[in-house]
């Protein structure tokens, strides 16, 4: 009897799918904190009512840990029907292998070099003169959120930029709380330092480093004021011991620190607690220094399939990403910013909309990802994790900078 | 068999011959073909996907010129050396205090053998719940009146590989314990009933008589740890990644991350050839002592 149910199940399990038009794509990404799992959703719902199925396939613990696994399942002949890169170099020698599905038709048949906004990301995805990529959603990662009672409790204003956030706190840690939340991996340290170093250097020193590759530029004595702001902030972070960016995050909500250097993508998380932008929180494109931001940010790429009917799905998929109500939904939901300017963004709240300000203005810089490899990325985040939660001095660090940038020329 | 003639020694026990096929194939194909494929490409540029583009020593230079690496070089030879040091002599002396005829030493052998059950990952997860200021050893002991009491050796750079080294301890002293236990019952009840005639004091036998007659046991033991050291990973992993900052970084972490999260293979590559260098640098001398006088001797 039950080996007979057992039988029919697995018979039931083969038949169904095979029964029904939609056509099953496992997606595979790393968005796993509460207020990405809540933007992938709007995702799996727009694709499923599009008669297709999504299968969803997050792979937990964030990028560094989820690439890895992605790529082994491209290289090693197990493909998914979509999956997450960061664009820009990530998934550069995939493409250039062959093993990643050609997107030009749908890109010119949905018109997506006139409505995506900034064109660079749409650059990102293109290889000699190909489309690979589906931009989702754009990244900044320049931003300083506040919690607004700390202040309050202390009686004095919310700092308006990272200057006044620095001189106040002495007096946030004599309250017993931690000035700045900083989790302990080395991407975040990269990013915090990389935060400073577009709000203290400025515009013209990030881009002659790293658009230009003046070595010069980095080694000089602008980017060492970078250093020893980054040296005056690892102090202000000494006492923060967590590890992953939302803990972080949420040592901001819940007022156990004053502020963190993180993503947009912190949004989601203050959006999850039902904190309000504003009001509980304040936000800080570019540390409220210089109102810039790099423009990085989530794409779909999809491997190459041997099924004609996937690769269909697959083509279905790219263009109902890029299209204005998934855009709208998916980029409320995430805290990010919409890859086409083109679409109503009037239910964002009011870090969105400085986002969204910035964006149109045109003050936008490419992001880490795009201007280095992999490779130094990693060197320089393992650098930049030394430096954060030890005691190298500003200039030796400068160092070893210049000297790991010098490897990715 | 003894009956048939001599054959070509190619065909003598043909049945065991056959079934040790797909292991051989396995060794030879999986371990030594691995092995020589990431030597080889461990001298080209390799990124993301393997190329045979040759660079010479280029990889081993930027790797020994690494402070990341180098900072886990340090950090693996301070945890081998204290690791080894006290799983051994901790090992040998509770093996020594269940070797008392006590009573209930198979409770004992078992209580000390049990952490060895667990997996690293768990180890390394259950000790950094431990050690955690905010739920482990330091609140319990706050609670009970000591407010001032501060035990955070994850934390803070200087102690952190103290922390790994107690969940490593913790994890694998019972199994040095087993081997050193097993030693012991092996030595002859007629030495220990000689030293006693000659009125030699117990812990004198132990350390004159015994631990020379181990040898053996010893040498196999500082193999076994000393392979299981050189390989440390899953616990760091789960106790630290290799935090706070770069001071428990261990060579297999630096490994992965330029493999995987820095699509740099070739750099990779480089660093898993040294780790086979040094396990070589272990096995070799021992199998050369154990297996190699026998052989020719």
């Amino acid at each position: 009897m039950k080996n007979w149910k057992l039988a029919a199940g697995l018979l039931l399990s083969v038949a169904l799918p095979s029964g029904a038009y939609a056509t099953d794509l496992e997606v595979t990404h790393w968005w796993t904190s509460g207020g990405e799992a809540a933007a992938v959703a709007e995702l799996a719902k727009a694709f499923d009512a599009s008669g297709d199925h999504w299968v969803d396939g997050a792979i937990a613990g964030g990028g560094d840990t989820a690439r890895p696994v992605m790529i082994a399942r491209i290289t090693g002949g197990d493909p998914m029907g979509a999956t997450q890169f960061n664009h820009g170099q990530q998934a550069l020698e995939l493409v250039q292998a062959g093993l990643m599905l050609d997107l030009t038709d749908v890109a010119e048949a949905n018109k997506w070099r006139d409505v995506i906004n900034p064109i660079s990301l749409l650059d990102g995805c293109t290889i000699d003169g190909k489309v690979y990529c589906a931009p989702m959603n754009i990244h900044s990662p320049e931003w300083l959120w506040i919690n607004n009672k700390i202040y309050e409790d202390l009686g004095i204003p919310v700092p308006a930029n990272w200057t006044e956030f620095v001189a106040s706190a002495p007096q946030v840690e004599a309250a017993g709380k931690i000035p700045l939340a900083l989790g302990r991996q080395a991407w975040q340290s990269n990013l915090a330092f990389n935060a400073i170093a577009i709000g203290i250097g400025g515009l013209d020193l990030w881009k002659k480093v790293n658009v230009d590759k003046d070595m010069e530029a980095a080694a000089g004595p602008e980017m060492l004021k970078v250093f020893q702001a980054s040296a005056d902030a690892r102090k202000l972070a000494s006492k923060s011991t967590v590890q992953d960016w939302n803990q972080a995050t949420n040592m901001v909500i819940t007022g156990d620190a004053a502020g963190q250097i993180m993503g947009d993508w912190a949004q989601g998380e203050f959006a999850v607690a039902g904190k309000v932008a504003g009001k509980d929180y304040t936000c800080l494109p570019g540390l409220g220094l210089n109102a810039y931001l790099s423009t990085g940010g989530d794409a779909f790429y999809f491997p190459k399939l041997a099924d004609p009917e996937q690769e269909a799905a697959q083509k279905r998929l790219a263009a109902l990403l890029v299209s204005p109500d998934v855009q709208v939904a998916f980029n409320l939901k995430k805290g990010s910013l919409p890859i086409r300017g083109d679409i109503d963004m009037s239910a964002a709240n009011d870090c969105m909309k400085k986002g969204l300000e910035i964006l149109k203005s045109g003050n936008v810089v490419p992001a880490g990802d795009q201007v280095w490899s992999p490779d130094v990325q990693t060197q320089l985040g393992d650098m930049q994790s030394q430096f954060w939660s030890g005691d190298m001095t500003p200039e030796d660090a400068q160092a070893r900078y210049v000297e790991i940038l010098k490897t990715g020329l | 068999m003894a009956g048939k003639p001599k054959g070509l020694r190619l065909f003598r026990n043909l049945n065991a011959k056959v079934a040790a096929v797909p292991m051989v194939l396995t060794t030879m194909v999986v371990f030594v073909g691995g092995t020589l494929w990431t030597v080889l490409y461990s001298f080209t540029n390799s990124k993301l996907l393997p190329r045979l583009e040759f660079v010479g020593i280029d990889q081993y230079k930027r790797l020994w010129s690494n402070d990341l690496w180098n900072a886990a070089i340090w950090n693996l030879a301070f945890y081998g050396v204290m690791s080894l040091v006290f799983t051994i002599v901790m090992g040998f002396v509770l093996a020594v205090l269940l070797d008392q005829k006590i009573r209930f030493e198979d409770t004992f052998r078992t209580i000390m053998l049990y952490p060895f059950a667990l997996s690293f990952i768990v180890t390394g997860l259950v000790w950094q719940w431990i050690l955690n200021p905010e739920m482990g050893i330091q609140e319990v002991v706050r609670r009970m009146g000591f407010e001032t009491f501060t035990f955070d050796p994850l934390h803070n750079p200087d102690t952190v590989l103290y922390g790994l080294l107690i969940a490593g301890l913790w994890q694998g002293t019972g199994f040095t314990m087993c081997l050193m236990l097993a030693g012991l019952r092996g030595i002859d009840e007629d030495i220990w009933k000689a030293s006693r005639v000659d009125g030699i004091p117990k812990w004198k036998t132990y350390i004159f008589v015994v631990i020379p007659m181990m040898r053996p046991v010893f040498m196999t033991t500082l193999v076994i740890v000393a392979a299981g050291i050189i390989k440390l990973y899953d616990l760091v992993v789960a106790q630290t990644s290799g935090g706070p900052g770069n001071a428990s970084q261990v060579p297999a972490m630096y490994v992965y991350r330029y493999m995987f999260t820095a699509q740099n293979l070739g750099q990779g590559f480089a660093a898993s050839t040294m780790m086979l260098l040094s396990v070589l640098i272990v096995l070799v001398p021992w199998a050369y002592l154990e297996f190699g006088g026998k052989k020719h001797g």
